[in-house]
């Protein structure tokens, strides 16, 4: 029985038309699946639908057996979910100690063991843990938001688009830190537009175009697919 | 040098004690204000009127302690009766929110529908204090009224200048740096202060942090019925209370907050001393000020008044606007409301 299981999932935003289409996704904990596939193919509306932030009109989400596609965010936080968004995920007037606190906030006991985790993965956070998050690199603050959901020991990290907008060493430390969560087994979900490196580190891809599976198979699979490479690698 | 300590003190008599003090009651005006607009996201025109609601629930409970014979010695009885009219204060904005802004929020309504809707509440407030306690002055201060007499500073010194420090100014110092310092306390290191800044720095990331959004609001709502009560009452204590009188602190209000950086609380401090000297140095008639320190040819023979009394409200509103167009973030680079 596979961790994460979104089936079927078919929803749109408010009244409007469906943007996803009978998709699926699933993970595995240890493991780290990526969502990729062209602009507007509905990477980022697949993962907000696993996290519940779309109503899904068909289909539904199953996280360790139970259903939970009734659930709302909050509440899939607190049944493990850590959700870390592609924008403003970051308290920016906050110190990045206070940041990982907050992410704490649904914790009611000790937490200082997790953040000592959060540190040691990623050290620069110690450095600059009295520095408000504002203040730190576009690389930095990517860690301070995915320390911020590991606060909640989720059993699910989703992350979106975490290396959107940094630059290529810093995306391939990212990469390596990632690889280094997925390790302490926790599930990942992933979406990506640096396509081809993300597959790289993936178990599982998932390529969506509007709205649909279009391929999905192990990472490296794709990666040698032609047809996926021709169409979504460009070569 | 005689001629300067005398000029100092007469200074000090006129300019710099009031505006301490006043500086002091707008200064926890505009935090309340300030706490408000950074976690509920408007500018809430009722607070001037509900530092009167506030005031007046503490009058009332002033009066009752009076008749039963119960005071405080040297220090005003309203000083005892504060918590009554911060409770009452708390559950009158507590049921506003409950049947006011509760469903603009849930509506997710633009800041300008909870400014208007705030205007409404506004205008109610204004009437229930007029029903309650009436439209009259009202005088609640007892106890000691002066801690230096002018008359025994002149004797003490041997100056000609005389400086009189009242006991409500000296309350209304104490009590706004401990209210104060338990406020930035409270926002600092408690977890709760935490997530209320959590929740006005990114209200999105904040729910994604299991940060119960009704807690916020209501913690919010408390601590600005108490700030509110707490500057009404030592506004009253110290000058006196006439309901119309806290309608119109709402304009020096908010050119604190906006001065200062709308959303900072420290900005609302700084706003607060900024607007307060500048109102109380623009309006005064240096004459006597100066007569000490020029020469006899020099001497003016005009007020030197910049701003007649009644104009001091013009000064927070040119202040404003100036800040508005010049650096509408404020010093502390709030937000642009």
């Amino acid at each position: 029985m596979t961790f994460l299981v979104a089936e079927e999932m078919t929803g749109g935003y408010g009244n409007g038309p469906d943007i996803l289409h009978a998709c699926t996704i699933a993970v595995d904990r240890g493991e780290i699946a990526v969502i990729v596939g062209p602009n507007g193919a509905g990477k980022s509306t697949a993962m907000k639908a696993v996290f519940g932030m779309l109503p899904l009109r068909s289909g539904r989400v199953l996280l360790d057996g139970r259903d939970i596609t009734t659930l709302s965010p909050q509440e899939r936080v607190h049944a493990g979910m850590g959700f870390v968004p592609q924008v403003a995920n970051v308290f920016v007037s906050m110190t990045v100690e206070e940041n990982l606190e907050m992410g704490a906030y649904i914790r009611d006991d000790d937490f200082s063991g997790t953040m000592e985790q959060v540190f040691a993965l990623f050290p620069i956070l110690r450095q600059k843990r009295r520095q408000p998050a504002g203040e730190l690199s576009g690389g930095q603050r990517q860690q301070v938001a995915v320390g911020r959901a590991l606060m909640t020991k989720p059993t699910l990290l989703m992350l979106d688009e975490p290396t959107a907008g940094v630059s290529p060493i810093v995306m391939d430390e990212l990469f390596d830190k990632i690889l280094e969560v997925a390790a302490t087994g926790i599930a990942i979900l992933m979406v990506e537009q640096n396509a081809r490196q993300a597959l790289n580190i993936a178990d599982h891809g998932y390529v969506l175009v509007q709205g649909r599976n279009r391929y999905t198979d192990t990472g490296e699979a794709l990666l040698a697919d032609p047809e996926v490479r021709r169409t979504f690698l460009g070569g | 040098m005689e001629n300067l300590l005398n000029a100092f003190v007469l200074l000090s008599n006129f300019v710099l004690v009031p505006a301490i003090a006043y500086g002091s009651q707008l200064a926890l005006g505009a935090l309340g204000v300030t706490l408000i607009y950074a976690v509920l996201r408007f500018s809430n025109f009722a607070h001037g009127d509900l530092m009167a609601l506030g005031t007046t629930a503490v009058i009332l409970a002033t009066w009752g302690l009076q008749a039963a014979g119960i005071g405080l010695g040297v220090l005003p009885t309203a000083l005892l009766a504060l918590p009554v009219g911060i409770l009452a204060a708390a559950v009158l904005v507590l049921l506003t929110d409950r049947w006011v802004y509760r469903f603009y929020r849930r509506q997710r309504s633009d800041p300008v529908i909870f400014v208007i809707a705030s205007v409404g509440v506004m205008f109610i407030y204004n009437a229930l204090t007029r029903f309650v306690i009436g439209t009259d002055e009202r005088r609640f201060e007892d106890g000691a009224r002066f801690v230096i007499r002018a008359g025994d500073f002149r004797e003490m010194t041997g100056l000609a200048e005389g400086l009189a420090i009242r006991t409500s100014q000296v309350i209304t110092v104490v009590v706004m740096l401990v209210s104060v310092a338990f406020v930035f306390w409270f926002l600092q290191k408690t977890r709760t202060g935490k997530a209320m800044r959590a929740y006005s720095d990114n209200e999105d990331l904040a729910l994604l942090s299991g940060i119960n959004p009704d807690r916020v609001v209501l913690i919010t709502w408390i601590i600005a019925a108490a700030l509110a009560t707490i500057a009404g009452t030592l506004y009253g204590l110290d000058k006196s209370f006439r309901p119309f009188t806290y309608f119109q602190l709402l304009l020096p209000i908010f050119a604190a907050a906006i001065v200062g950086g709308v959303g900072q609380p420290l900005g609302a401090i700084v706003g607060g001393f900024i607007i307060a000297f500048s109102e109380v140095m623009v309006t005064y008639a240096y004459k006597g000020f100066l007569g000490y320190l020029l020469p006899e040819a020099w001497q003016p023979e005009g007020l030197v008044q910049m701003l007649g009394t009644d104009y001091k409200f013009a000064v927070s509103f040119i202040i404003l606007v100036v800040v508005l167009l010049v650096r509408p973030t404020g010093i502390f680079r709030g937000r642009v409301i």
